[in-house]
């Protein structure tokens, strides 16, 4: 069990036998990703897969709280991240880990690869966020669905005619133009992206085109988890310190 | 790991840490030091583990339902204090106070290693916290606090017994049992961290005086609230 998490070991978990595979899809806002996660389950399903789906903010421990917090604007960067890990926390345990050892598929829609991303955005070094998911289970597959922050933009404003407080972070002063703030942060939140591609061996798709093209695209790399039970993918030796640290960056 | 020695410093104010077992005196040393640090002119800012209303109910909600784990657990505390930290302990210390804290991060240290998270895990989470300038440790035989909590009368409770960690069936036993676990991590801090170990089995006029005469080094040329806020 030590070598299916980042380094850190969970307490009290670690015989735990886990048949199920973890399928994690990640991506912006407007990357197609709760689109895709939702016709991969269809798919899946009919393939005769039991999916279980999961995502960020949804356990019952905090996820209310952060909620009010986010209301509230209150919260300092580091708080707000911890807040983020113990809600991820509560729902592998709770949530993730007995599917999988059930033996379902676990698909998330979105991981401990977004709340990395937004905690380094907001000043947290990487070295202290990967070290901080350091208990995350490693996916068997994640899917990056990557889209420029100029598409994202052009399909938040048809979606909801305006852009969301906390996608354009407005929450980091960048700028008091939303559109500018929301360019510039979506920026950000990939090039954050962009090291974690190599480093925790993402699966990268073209989420710039056509919801269709996408969805081919991510089956293809879907399938062959299932056709070939043996075969795990390769990971990162689990000893191995990717990565440097952002304090400079 | 640094110097325990030289606190790095990137705030005026002075950082005074008391730590150790439930019932070893911390609370009350705390409060007499604050009253004597008032008096002399300092403004004084006293604070105590796990009081932010941010996620204390959570916590408490969790402990009913019996939804906590040792990482959450740990990852709760660690929230709840980076709240504590960020809004309440880090601007006085920015603004040039004495800060008393009733219990710090190596309380979470103790209590988190005590269920078996991983130390280094634990002590990355609260890099934010910087290093105080003293860390007095109350140090004291865990068949002392036990007495003292059975004077008090309270009812011991299921998370400071460590019945989450099934060491004994009834909550006595278990409270001796993990309290002994805390005690053995904290005497490992004791070099680690540079704590100054305060024999906590003295009195309480014996140990406050200790610790005043300790601290005047660190209060030396320090400024009182009335040189922070008037000039000449």
């Amino acid at each position: 069990m030590r070598d299916r998490t980042y380094g850190t070991p969970l307490p009290g978990m670690l015989d735990e036998n886990l048949p199920g595979k973890l399928i994690v899809i990640e991506g912006a806002d407007g990357s197609g990703r709760t689109t895709e996660a939702e016709r991969l389950k269809e798919a899946l399903e009919i393939e005769g897969h039991s999916i279980v789906d999961t995502g960020l903010r949804r356990s019952t421990l905090v996820s209310e709280r952060i909620d009010l917090a986010k209301q509230g604007h209150t919260l300092a960067a580091t708080t707000m991240a911890l807040l983020y890990a113990t809600d991820f926390a509560d729902q592998l345990e709770n949530k993730i880990i007995p599917a999988l050892a059930g033996g379902s598929t676990v698909l998330a829609d979105r991981y401990i690869y977004t709340l990395t991303a937004r905690a380094v955005v907001r000043g947290a070094s990487r070295q202290w966020a990967q070290q901080l998911y350091g208990f995350a289970l490693r996916p068997d597959l994640t899917i990056f669905l990557d889209a420029r922050p100029e598409i994202l933009m052009h399909r938040a404003i048809s979606k909801y005619g305006s852009l969301d407080y906390w996608e354009s972070g407005m929450d980091l002063s960048i700028s008091p133009d939303r559109f500018e703030s929301f360019l510039e942060y979506q920026a950000r939140l990939r090039r954050e992206f962009g090291w974690m591609v190599e480093v925790y061996g993402f699966s990268v798709v073209d989420a710039n085109r056509h919801p269709d093209l996408v969805h081919e695209d991510v089956l293809k790399r879907v399938l062959p988890l299932y056709t070939s039970p043996k075969r795990r993918r390769s990971f990162p030796p689990p000893t191995s310190r990717p990565g440097p640290s952002t304090a400079s960056a | 790991m640094a110097d325990p020695a030289a606190p790095p410093r990137g705030y005026p104010g002075r950082l005074i840490v008391l730590e150790g077992l439930d019932g070893s005196g911390k609370s009350t040393q705390a409060r007499l030091l604050g009253k004597w640090l008032a008096a002399r002119g300092y403004r004084v800012f006293l604070t105590e583990w796990n009081s932010s209303d941010l996620v204390s109910d959570t916590i408490r909600r969790g402990k009913k339902r019996g939804l906590l784990t040792p990482t959450t657990f740990s990852l709760l505390h660690a929230t709840d204090f980076a709240d504590r930290f960020e809004r309440q302990i880090l601007p006085p210390l920015r603004a040039g106070y004495v800060v008393v804290c009733d219990r710090y991060s190596f309380t979470a240290f103790a209590r988190d290693s005590a269920r078996g998270c991983a130390p280094a895990w634990v002590r990355n989470i609260y890099q934010f916290a910087p290093r105080p300038d003293r860390t007095y440790y109350f140090r004291v035989p865990v068949a002392v606090t036990f007495r003292r909590k059975q004077a008090s009368r309270m009812k011991i409770s299921y998370y400071e017994a460590g019945m989450d960690l099934g060491l004994a069936d009834n909550v006595e036993d278990s409270y001796k049992l993990f309290q002994a676990r805390l005690k053995q991590e904290y005497d490992r801090m004791s070099d680690t961290d540079g704590f100054t170990v305060i024999d906590a089995k003295g009195t309480v006029e014996e140990i406050q005086q200790q610790l005043r005469e300790d601290l005047r080094p660190v209060l030396d040329g320090f400024p009182t609230g009335e040189r922070l806020q008037h000039e000449g």
